[in-house]
């Protein structure tokens, strides 16, 4: 029998492995990369999976970006896979990303504001031109001498608050414990909490297409970008047998607060509304779409009409992970060879029915 | 947390480092809470916290979680795809819970005491006392006549089939048949309209009344589902137009069986083919009946 196509033992499998980790590695003579050259050389690799893969671990999603060949959605995929046989110990008290120690914090709202603009590293106003110079080894690039600042840099958004011009948020009292899209299951309606989530850890390009399609009129509504920072801030658990506060890391994340336009309702003056966008690392595009959509998925609650795919907080939430929607796309290369021969054996079937008919069509 | 502490199983071919079936115990102890929810209310789909496997969603990730939470030690396992023990999702599945539990497999679907499939029911009879895991890739037999989920609830909550029945009417308007060959849906003890999974109709009057519990796993969708032991499933149909299954005007090539479902295998350029057994456990069976 030579018809063994779809069928592969487990030798088949095992092969696959190997070809694919010998391609891997590659030309042997040339050096083999090295985690701390993917943590420190592609940061911004590794603040992607860290960000969709869900774990803050620099080291582990270097890892998974070596182990996947440079493939990021494979990379974030394995990190997931790795995260989900983790306990989990605490909950961490929220970050308070007030205290953040700025690398890089702008408003686009004011011209200038309490604590300033800081560009920090940003590609925004670099010509993006092939640097030939790059193409030689041992460049040792100076960092100008900048004055990190010590002192605590309020929101740029709150300036608006204090006028009462923009939606408040108030922490509910008492504070519910937050939805956990890592160990309930989605429902729908769904709450702003789970979609946030959903948000952070959504694949960038989808939320970044979903963002831009707000912006052409498919859910628009007027956004500036109130603030943008970027920095590290710390990680505090609260675990009760110690009664104490406990810093357990630093981490840098990406924070952007959307100022957006309302026209106001009969319970609302017209007055801005916020989209919020959080991520792990310096991922600032991703952090701005996610600020969008988060928006525009507030449509209904505002009671805007729902009528563009960003305002679906449904389709929104069910197809921006990566993870399942690689593995659902992908599953089409599996064997379906039994409803193939369902569908097969139906055409073949109805034809034959309709063929003897034909003769008597209308003239 | 001792409970998540690693196995320590004496079976060379199990991997150090994880937990008995891959899973924490709470985790496969929170599935099971929604398998028993599942078992209580045939048929309805229960959401559960469906967790990453280190396998790609649609590949079968809710049944392979199924598995894991009800596997152990002592099950004989046994996973087909297509109807077929050998194929590469089979055989990669198997080998993972060989890999995370040291399980004793089997291609023998009368020794197996959990069977994980995908698209197909073994054409041996089941028994008392088995478990099959349907992998299921779109839970919601509503979906495609109602993307919404919020709406989908409803018309559930409110046993509101009507829309499925004007669908497959409509089929019978326009090819003369219903023209669903595979997730042909099923009612579930008279109450709840279910996704047989994409397996095809041919096997849906298996599902009926049968003896073994049957679990269905949607992964990604991240919901369960159940058919009891001994529980009415019927499919859809009308009375002018009543359900059928597929015939094949062909016998195994290899077994000779005129019952079972047959794949088309294409042997050469000039299109001949030939048809075989899609149950290759089944098929083996046979031919060393017949041999014997």
């Amino acid at each position: 029998m030579s018809y063994v196509a779809v069928k592969g033992g487990e030798q088949a499998i095992a092969n696959a492995e190997d070809l694919l980790k010998s391609l891997r590695r590659g030309d042997e003579n040339v050096p083999e990369i090295d985690l701390a050259q993917i943590d420190q050389q592609m940061s911004l690799a590794v603040d992607r999976v860290m960000a969709e893969g869900s774990l803050y671990d620099r080291e582990l999603a270097a890892l998974a970006i070596k182990q996947s060949w440079g493939d990021l959605v494979e990379a974030i995929f394995l990190l997931r896979a790795y995260r989900t046989t983790l306990p989990r110990l605490y909950y961490t008290k929220p970050l308070d990303t007030s205290e953040m120690q700025i690398q890089r914090r702008i408003s686009a709202i004011f011209k200038d504001l309490p604590g300033g603009q800081y560009l920090g590293p940003t590609y925004d106003y670099i010509h993006r031109l092939l640097d030939f110079k790059l193409l030689a080894e041992g460049e040792k690039p100076i960092a100008p001498k900048s004055i990190p600042s010590l002192e605590k840099i309020p929101q740029a958004v709150n300036t608006l608050a204090q006028e009462g011009l923009i939606q408040p948020e108030i922490p509910l009292t008492p504070e519910p414990t937050p939805f956990d899209l890592t160990r309930q299951p989605r429902k729908f309606p769904a709450s702003r909490d789970a979609r946030l989530q959903n948000l952070a850890r959504a694949d960038e390009g989808f939320l970044l297409s979903l963002a831009y399609s707000t912006q052409r009129g498919y859910g628009k509504n007027h956004p500036f970008a109130g603030e943008i920072r970027m920095g590290e801030v710390e990680v505090v658990i609260f675990p009760e047998e110690l009664g104490f506060e406990v810093a357990i890391a630093q981490i840098t994340v990406t924070e952007v607060q959307m100022v957006n336009q309302f026209k106001g309702n009969q319970d609302l003056p017209p007055q801005f509304t916020r989209g919020y966008g959080l991520t792990f690392g310096y991922n600032e595009r991703k952090a701005m779409s996610m600020a969008l959509v988060d928006r525009a998925m507030g449509a209904e609650e505002l009671g805007e009409p729902v009528t563009a795919p960003a305002q679906n907080i449904e389709f929104v939430m069910s197809h921006s992970d990566n993870v399942e929607a690689q593995g659902f796309v992908q599953h089409l290369k599996l064997p379906h060879y039994i409803d193939f021969q369902a569908e097969l054996q139906m055409i073949r079937q109805i034809r034959q029915e309709q063929i003897p008919h034909e003769p008597e069509l209308p003239k | 947390m001792n409970q998540n502490s690693p196995n320590d199983f004496p079976e060379s071919s199990v991997e150090p480092g994880f937990n008995f079936a891959y899973l924490d115990e709470q985790t496969k102890r929170s599935i099971r809470r929604s398998i028993l929810k599942a078992i209580a209310i045939p048929g309805h789909q229960i959401p559960f916290s469906s967790r990453e496997m280190p396998m790609s969603y649609g590949w079968g990730t809710g049944g392979i979680q199924l598995t894991a939470a009800v596997i152990g030690q002592k099950d004989v396992l046994k996973v087909i795809d297509q109807g077929a023990d050998d194929t590469s999702n089979a055989v990669n599945i198997r080998r993972f819970f060989r890999k995370v539990c040291g399980v004793a497999t089997t291609e023998k679907t009368s020794t197996a005491t959990l069977i994980q499939t995908r698209h197909r029911i073994p054409e041996t009879p089941l028994k008392e006392g088995q478990i099959i895991v349907y992998q299921v890739p779109i839970p919601e037999p509503l979906q495609w006549l109602q993307p919404s989920t919020k709406e989908t609830k409803k018309m559930h909550a409110l046993e509101d089939y009507g829309a499925m029945y004007v669908k497959l009417y409509e089929d019978i308007t326009k090819y003369g048949h219903i023209a669903t060959a595979y997730d042909y849906p099923v009612m579930v003890s008279d109450r709840y309209l279910m996704s047989p999974s994409p397996i095809p109709r041919f096997d849906n009057p298996k599902m009926n009344m049968n003896p073994a519990l049957q679990l269905f796993g949607a992964g990604r969708e991240k919901r369960i589902y159940a058919v009891p032991p001994y529980t009415k499933v019927t499919s859809l149909d009308f009375a002018d137009y009543p359900f059928t299954v597929q015939r094949w005007d062909k016998a195994c090539e290899f077994c000779g069986s005129q019952t079972s479902y047959l794949d088309e295998v294409v042997i050469d350029d000039a299109g001949a083919r030939m048809w075989i057994c899609a149950d290759t456990d089944y098929c083996q069976e046979r031919k060393k009946c017949r041999l014997g």
